[in-house]
């Protein structure tokens, strides 16, 4: 009964709209100076104006309004003059005010665009997404409902209010609708959230942690059928908290209203989660009945006039952007496509261009950090830059290793020892007695030693089998204790067994 | 001595005369005589008065140069929040609240050393015209116990007018400082919107609510005024600009050669026959003083009663979204497996009276969808009429001015029953909230039908409150004089020490 993924896009021509919510780090929070530090102790970041006291007042994070613009610029918005914040009302408890201060009909930054490339089997594409607005809002408190079988308020036997969060600025970026993706809808989504997740980060206005949510995406969805001018009823789907899953989830939507509209049943207005573990939606609200959310403009706030000038500055200021910024060190470092492919993918584009800057060579800088470090960061699954390992660490190695004071295979140790904690590169070498064995009449002692051992091997060597070497080589080595430099012991090993070196 | 005003107490504690300790304790004396029949204040905090005052007169005694106010009483309206003193804005929703913080107003008069003796009675977060939509019962006016001393800030109005404080801090949202001072023969001042902070100002409706001044003289209230006013960054919409030099302005108190425009539309119909005789009388004199007084017309102040009635409503509503018992304040309704709706419901049920769930249901309405262009939107409109109303006729007159109140003091339960007729108490005042500038109600004799106090209205543009004083004083003056000595030594004896 289920459709495949082609029976959908045979048929149907699906149309998005994606919300995306930006945790910006500043370091108070919107609209009083709390303190905006992820995972404080609950309630310890708060202050009257956070929590909602009587009489306390909002008063506009000034940071705030210039990231906003910043991001506004970067995405081709406009940027109005003048914008006011709303009131949003509705009632819940992790909401001190029982509303939220938003922007509605007069958002900051509105009418931009951000163009996204993916690869295809025909090649790169490029699709532009429109941006309708961007705006300002104010996040809410976690509720944690304990007890029950949901985990959700209602059936709840207690519920855990922070307000730690209560009041950290919201960027929403909101895009017009996406039609004319066809099949690679999923992936231009994908695309477009990475692609806004660089941009921000090449801001520095976000962390943009889509795990610790300080970058989530909402996916809208709906399908209609192709030629068809009419839209469909669209599914909004939320918790979308990885690039892989805005993917997903998509893909899931979109067969999940075909299989309704084929049996010719309705697609709901309605809300859903995303869950990571099985790829599918599960109902959340129903939308079927607007909620009354009584908007009006916050009268404890003046509107929001930037000065023009100011405007243009933060224009001056703005950094290069990502797509440029890729086709440029992909030049620069001569990095093939499918390594390019790979750095982005893994989200390394940054600290292998921050090993570089500190001297290192890029294609030295990139094996290192997507090969082993990569490595370990799977092994423990964290992400490449939470490890402790840092650029500058990865730089020092790289040339130590070009200096001759390590071997690759020493560096290795040297890399693990960094992210064990043990210090810096050169205090990892000085604490484990890491050192390359130089010193030749060493090594020519333990090839001796080796060659008396293994004399057959020895013997085949001197007869010209030069691949037999390979064997004593690694003796040498572990008779060494790997602290020798490899290329060295096979020169004075062939040479000792009267074999030419080259 | 607690029939001095400030001004005197002030200059007999700089002489040495008296002690804040000494003015302190006469007025705790004075309110333990007489507030049981008053009911002005909800909490008096003697304790803290005092040592608060030895604090004042330490200063003094180590010859540290002190303000006007300094180690002078005055009781507080209970909408402002005080650090670690209950705060309830008169409703059960806050009983045994005390908050963690000193709201703008609070921190500037205890940095002046003004004693707050304690938090006065109050309508139900500011919503009333009578106080008697306290959630603790109604204050009484002094000059006649059977009616109610106006509201909302009834029950400051009423201590100053009673001598248990010389001054008072009250807000106005559509004239909850100036209807009351009225109504007890004092001096109230709604100062420009954005003039004194917000912060810390229980808020009622946001794009309204002024605090104030209350004094039994026009100089008295200008020394408060200049104590309190000022910018503030903790609030967005306070005016970042000099305080206007409202002191100065009630010690010249010269009208000659003043234009002073008399509202067409805020008199007449409605206007009681003693409140209108004392209006036109002062009028006279301000004449006889040498202003110029015009005539000016103002059609949308019609409109302005309904349109207060969608705005502060509406903001009222969003603004008392938060007391959900999550927090602070009353939390009822906890029984097994109720729900934290539940438990929302049923406290705010129980913790907000019958007038402001009215405001807070009608509000809901107004800003609901389909119907926010109809009413939140038209009164938006009309308020913009009134501004330019305003704009237009200071073109042609330097201050305005009407009758405060329709009405005098009118009795306990009057008018409870009919929210319409208890409106209509505020339809002279609002028009000022609504465009944001500034007003003054002073006391213009009593009315001959009933011997109770009329106040009389001064308006002027925003950030020129100093005119007020100017024109008040000066009225204030001729007025003294007629009479022999301020209206207020005019008020029936309460019993104890006058």
């Amino acid at each position: 009964m289920a459709l495949s993924y082609d029976d959908v896009i045979a048929k149907y021509e699906p149309v998005l709209g994606l919300e995306v919510h930006v945790e910006l780090n500043t370091e108070s929070k919107m609209f009083c100076s709390c303190s905006t530090t992820f995972g404080g102790e609950p309630n310890t970041q708060t202050c009257p104006v956070c929590l909602a006291l009587p009489g306390a007042l909002p008063v506009v994070n000034a940071q705030a309004i210039e990231s906003t613009i910043k991001i506004g610029l970067a995405l081709n918005c406009q940027i109005a003059p003048r914008s006011r914040f709303a009131r949003k009302n509705y009632f819940y408890p992790d909401m001190p005010k029982n509303f939220q201060i938003s922007q509605y009909d007069e958002p900051i930054c509105f009418d931009g665009y951000v163009d996204v490339e993916i690869d295809t089997e025909e090649g790169p594409k490029q699709f532009r997404i429109e941006i309708e607005r961007v705006h300002m809002e104010e996040d809410t408190g976690k509720s944690l409902h304990v007890g029950g079988a949901t985990g959700r308020i209602h059936g709840a036997e207690y519920s855990l209010l922070d307000y730690n969060r209560a009041g950290i600025p919201l960027v929403e970026i909101v895009t017009k609708i996406v039609p004319g993706t066809g099949k690679y809808a999923p992936e231009v989504a994908k695309a477009y959230v990475a692609e806004l997740r660089d941009i921000l980060r090449g801001l520095k206005v976000s962390d943009v942690k889509m795990e610790q949510g300080s970058l989530r995406c909402d996916a809208n969805v709906s399908l209609r059928l192709i030629g068809s001018a009419v839209l469909g009823t669209r599914s909004e789907t939320k918790n979308v908290n990885s690039l892989r899953s805005v993917e997903r989830a998509i893909r899931g939507e979109m067969i999940r209203h075909a299989e309704l509209l084929n049996e010719g049943k309705k697609v709901k207005q309605e809300t859903r989660h995303f869950q990571e573990d099985t790829g599918l939606t599960r109902s959340g609200r129903s939308k079927e009945q607007a909620e009354d959310y009584r908007y009006f403009p916050e009268p404890d706030l003046v509107p929001v006039a930037p000065a023009p000038a100011w405007i243009e500055e933060l224009r001056a200021q703005q950094p290069e952007r990502p797509s440029l910024r890729r086709k440029r060190l992909k030049e620069q470092w001569a990095v093939p496509d499918k390594e390019m492919a790979a750095m982005i993918n893994a989200d390394a584009l940054d600290i292998v261009e921050e090993t570089v800057l500190l001297g290192a060579d890029p294609t030295k800088a990139r094996t290192w950090w997507l090969g082993e470090i990569s490595r370990i960061a799977n092994e423990k699954e964290i992400a490449l830059t939470d490890l402790t390992i840092s650029p500058k660490d990865v730089a020092e190695i790289v040339a130590l290793v070009a200096a001759g004071e390590l071997t690759d295979k020493l560096a290795r140790q040297v890399v693990e020892g960094v992210i064990a904690g043990e210090g810096t590169p050169s205090e990892v070498v000085a604490k484990r007695g890491i050192k390359v064995v130089n010193d030749d009449g060493a090594l020519m002692a333990a090839i001796e030693k080796v060659c008396a051992e293994q004399s057959e091997t020895a013997d085949k060597v001197r007869n010209g089998l030069i691949p037999a070497a390979g064997a004593l080589i690694g003796a040498v080595m572990k008779e060494t204790k790997g602290q020798a430099d490899a290329a060295r012991v096979r020169e004075l090993l062939l040479g000792h067994l009267g074999q030419p070196s080259n | 001595m607690i029939k001095n005003t400030a001004a005197q107490m002030s200059s007999a504690l700089e002489k040495g005369e008296t002690t804040s300790v000494e003015l302190t304790k006469i007025h705790l004396d004075r309110i333990a005589d007489v507030d049981q029949k008053v009911k002005a204040f909800l909490h008096v905090d003697g304790e803290s008065a005092l040592k608060q005052a030895a604090a004042v007169d330490a200063d003094r005694a180590s010859g540290k140069k002190l303000g006007p106010l300094a180690g002078i009483p005055l009781a507080l309206k209970d909408v402002l929040a005080q650090e670690g003193v209950p705060t309830t804005a008169g409703s059960k929703i806050l009983q045994g609240w005390k908050p963690p913080y000193d709201s703008t107003v609070v921190a500037k008069l205890k940095a002046a050393g003004v004693v707050i003796l304690g938090k006065t009675n109050m309508d139900e977060f500011a919503m009333g015209s009578s106080t008697e939509n306290s959630g603790y019962g109604p204050t009484f006016n002094p000059w006649d116990l059977t009616r109610t001393p106006g509201g909302s800030s009834g029950g400051s109005a009423a201590a100053v007018s009673a001598f248990e404080a010389p001054l008072a801090i009250g807000s106005d949202t559509g004239g909850s400082i100036r209807q009351p001072a009225a109504l007890t023969g004092i001096v109230g001042v709604r100062p420009t919107y954005g003039a004194v902070s917000r912060y810390g100002l229980i808020a009622y409706s946001s794009s309204l609510d002024q605090a104030g001044p209350f004094g039994r003289t026009v100089l008295d209230t200008a020394m408060l005024h200049a104590v309190i006013a000022g910018h503030d960054p903790k609030d967005a919409t306070s005016i970042n600009a000099p305080v206007p030099a409202v002191v100065a302005a009630a010690k010249s108190g010269d009208v000659k050669g003043l234009k002073i425009g008399v509202i067409k539309q805020l008199q007449g119909d409605g206007y009681q026959t003693g409140v209108q005789a004392r209006f036109s009388e002062s009028l006279d004199i301000l004449a006889s003083l040498g202003a110029q007084i015009v005539q000016v017309d103002c059609p949308s102040f019609e409109y302005a009663l309904a349109a207060y009635y969608l705005i502060a409503p509406s903001e009222c509503s969003s603004n008392l979204a938060r007391f959900d018992a999550m927090r602070y304040g009353l939390r009822t309704g906890e029984v097994d497996g109720a729900s934290a709706e539940t438990v929302m419901n049923a406290t705010r049920e129980a913790g907000f009276g019958r007038e402001v769930k009215r405001r807070i249901i009608l509000g809901t309405y107004a800003l609901s969808s389909g119907y926010y262009d109809a009413y939140y939107g038209s009164a938006q409109k009309i308020r913009t009429l009134i501004i330019e109303d305003y704009k237009k006729a200071f073109t042609q007159a330097d201050v305005l001015v009407s009758p405060t109140s329709p009405i005098t003091a009118f009795k306990i339960g009057e008018k409870s029953e009919d929210p319409i007729a208890m409106y209509l108490a505020d339809v002279a005042t609002i028009p000022v909230n609504l465009a944001g500038i500034c007003g003054m109600s002073l006391p213009a004799g009593l009315a001959d039908e009933d011997n109770l106090p009329v106040g009389f209205q001064i308006m002027a543009p925003a950030m020129q409150d100093q005119r007020l004083y100017q024109v008040g004083a000066a009225l204030e003056a001729a007025l003294v004089s007629k009479w022999g000595g301020h209206l207020i030594s005019k008020a029936p004896a309460l019993g104890g020490a006058r």
